[in-house]
């Protein structure tokens, strides 16, 4: 069996809160979880949600308070892991007073790229985000789109095997936020293993083989995109051509909508035959009958919501 | 040493070169040609004395200013601004970056402390027309001055690795004063009695002892300097910037980075 590119085994964090630090404040509940290599993976969760906690618990930042950790079968405190991976933090920070050429050309150092093939790492690396021209330009300098890029371009200049990215499309405009797609995308074509945060639900829908969905610290599922959201009962839509919205359909709570003299109501899949034989006994024409895939985000909110019903 | 530690070092020492930290040097040298213009003037016959120990005390006071507020901020500052999140995500143990932060601010105050030198003696030549071999002291006086940097930047990256910058600057500058008089204070426990004692004695001996390695105002009245001391004192400052940065590794390691 392959060794997984990530697993962690009951990885928690809790934090001591208040003046005497007895208060504890849960960062990350236990978390099991295996990320296989070359899978790019979504982490998936609202703001406050645990995905930075998880992240920096992966990179040795923040010492967990139980279970334990493995990048490509090494502890994470391994340093021959650190030299297998790259990490782009959430709203990255660098040293301004570097220009992106020495900044880079330092990380590679720290990384232990071998100096001849240095300068080759990070000049690719420069073309690779788009950002040879201005490679000379102190990053005070640079606006934050172009920061972003810096901290992609710091994640791989030492060729990793597995990268983790926080946010990685935060605060970036659309077209920035396509390069990144595509970078990932790309990634993924190496072989490489991607593990990124995000709550921009149609990027992980549009990148990810699996994702995993994390809310106040808890795991609240995970498995491929299409397999999510087969669990979820999506609606259906009707077509018709009538004058009126039959009175059956709104009775039964359907989301109805007339214009002109087409009719569209969206159903629960259990509503579908009782509302065909209202629509058939206004003697209104069908039109169609169409099951609505029900998308990550469908997912989210439902996983979100049963646990807040549980909670109640 | 490491190449990341010395890659960390190289870092630290282009950062306070590119703040424009070296500029202290425009000023120590303006004070340096002002004092040499000056005191031969207002000091008949004493010149050199006047101007070796404004001199030595400028170098030592400049110096401490730097280490003090650059050194607090070594770690904090990192901290603050997340660039240690991708330092501490690379193949980085975190003693090789304070050991690299250490050294890094350690090399650039060697480097401010040469060029302050560079100004003072060509400012005593300028007065005294000349060197005596007595002048040597002069250049045991900056060696000290150097092991004075060295103790108060590991005190301040120490104090740095889990207090704020303002106290951080707070408790290393009240050090350097109470170490500035620790003679005064192993004196006032050999007066005293019973806790008193122990507890002054204690404290004596606990902070650095600046005095010892204060010997500007011999050097400046020519007399030589015991060998036996510059050996203490080197000994001394070794073993004291090692304790304070193994304090400072041992907090560190512990430390979330939230």
């Amino acid at each position: 069996m392959l060794t997984p590119a990530i697993q962690t085994a009951n990885l928690e964090k809790t934090y001591a809160v208040g003046f005497w630090r007895k208060k504890p404040r849960v960062g990350l509940k236990p978390l099991s979880l295996e990320v296989q290599e070359g899978e790019v993976f979504g982490y998936l969760g609202p703001n406050g949600a645990g995905k930075t906690t998880t992240l920096k618990l992966l990179m040795g930042l923040v010492l967990p308070s139980g279970g334990s950790a493995h990048i490509l079968g090494m502890e994470i405190n391994d340093p021959r892991v650190k030299a297998q991976i790259g990490f782009l933090p959430e709203h990255p920070y660098f040293y301004d007073y570097l220009t992106a050429r020495e900044l880079l050309e330092y990380y590679a150092q720290l990384s232990g790229v071998a100096g001849k093939e240095r300068a080759h790492r990070v000049e690719a690396v420069l073309e690779r985000v788009g950002l040879p021209d201005v490679a000379g330009v102190q990053l005070r300098k640079f606006s934050k789109g172009m920061l972003q890029r810096v901290g992609i371009a710091q994640a791989l200049v030492h060729n990793p095997r597995v990268v983790f990215l926080d946010e990685p499309m935060s605060g970036l405009d659309p077209m920035g936020r396509r390069e990144v797609r595509d970078l990932i995308e790309g990634l993924r074509q190496e072989g490489k293993t991607v593990f990124f945060s995000t709550h921009i639900l149609s990027d992980a829908e549009a990148l990810c083989d699996r994702v995993a969905i994390l809310n106040k610290g808890e795991l609240r599922g995970v498995g491929a995109v299409a397999e999510l959201t087969s669990t979820v009962h999506g609606k259906v839509e009707i077509i018709w051509v009538g004058a009126t919205v039959p009175g059956a359909l709104k009775s039964m709570g359907a989301e109805c909508r007339l214009t002109g003299e087409t009719g569209r109501a969206l159903v629960g899949e259990e509503s579908v035959d009782a509302a065909i034989d209202a629509i058939r006994n206004a003697h209104f024409r069908l039109v169609s009958v169409t099951p609505l895939r029900a998308t990550l985000e469908d997912y989210f909110v439902q996983r979100l919501d049963a646990r807040a019903e549980v909670a109640q | 040493m490491s190449s990341r530690i010395s890659a960390i070092a190289s870092n630290t020492f282009r950062e306070a070169v590119r703040d424009r930290v070296l500029y202290n040097l425009i000023a120590f040298a303006l004070l340096m040609v002002g004092a040499a213009l000056l005191v031969g003037q207002i000091s008949i016959g004493i010149e050199r004395i006047v101007l070796v120990n404004l001199g030595l005390t400028a170098v030592s006071l400049f110096g401490m200013v730097i280490a003090i507020f650059i050194g607090i901020g070594l770690v904090s500052k990192e901290i603050e601004k997340r660039t240690l999140y991708t330092m501490l995500s690379r193949p980085v143990r975190r003693w090789e970056f304070v050991l690299g932060k250490f050294c890094g601010l350690a090399g650039t105050l060697v480097v401010n402390t040469f060029f302050m030198a560079v100004g003072f003696f060509a400012a005593l030549l300028y007065l005294a027309h000349g060197f005596q071999w007595s002048d040597t002291g002069l250049l045991v006086a900056l060696y000290f001055i150097v092991l004075e940097f060295v103790i108060l930047t590991a005190m301040a990256l120490l104090f740095s690795s889990f207090s704020s910058p303002l106290l951080a600057a707070i408790f290393t500058f009240a050090l350097f004063v109470i170490g500035s008089f620790s003679e005064d204070l192993r004196g006032f426990a050999a007066m005293a009695h019973g806790p008193t004692h122990w507890l002054t004695m204690m404290a004596a001996y606990l902070v650095p002892n600046f005095a010892s390695l204060n010997v500007i105002s011999s050097v400046a009245h020519g007399e030589p300097v015991a060998s036996s001391l510059v050996l203490y004192n080197t000994v001394y400052a070794v073993l004291y910037a090692s304790a304070a940065l193994a304090g400072a590794v041992l907090i560190f390691d512990r430390r979330n980075l939230k």
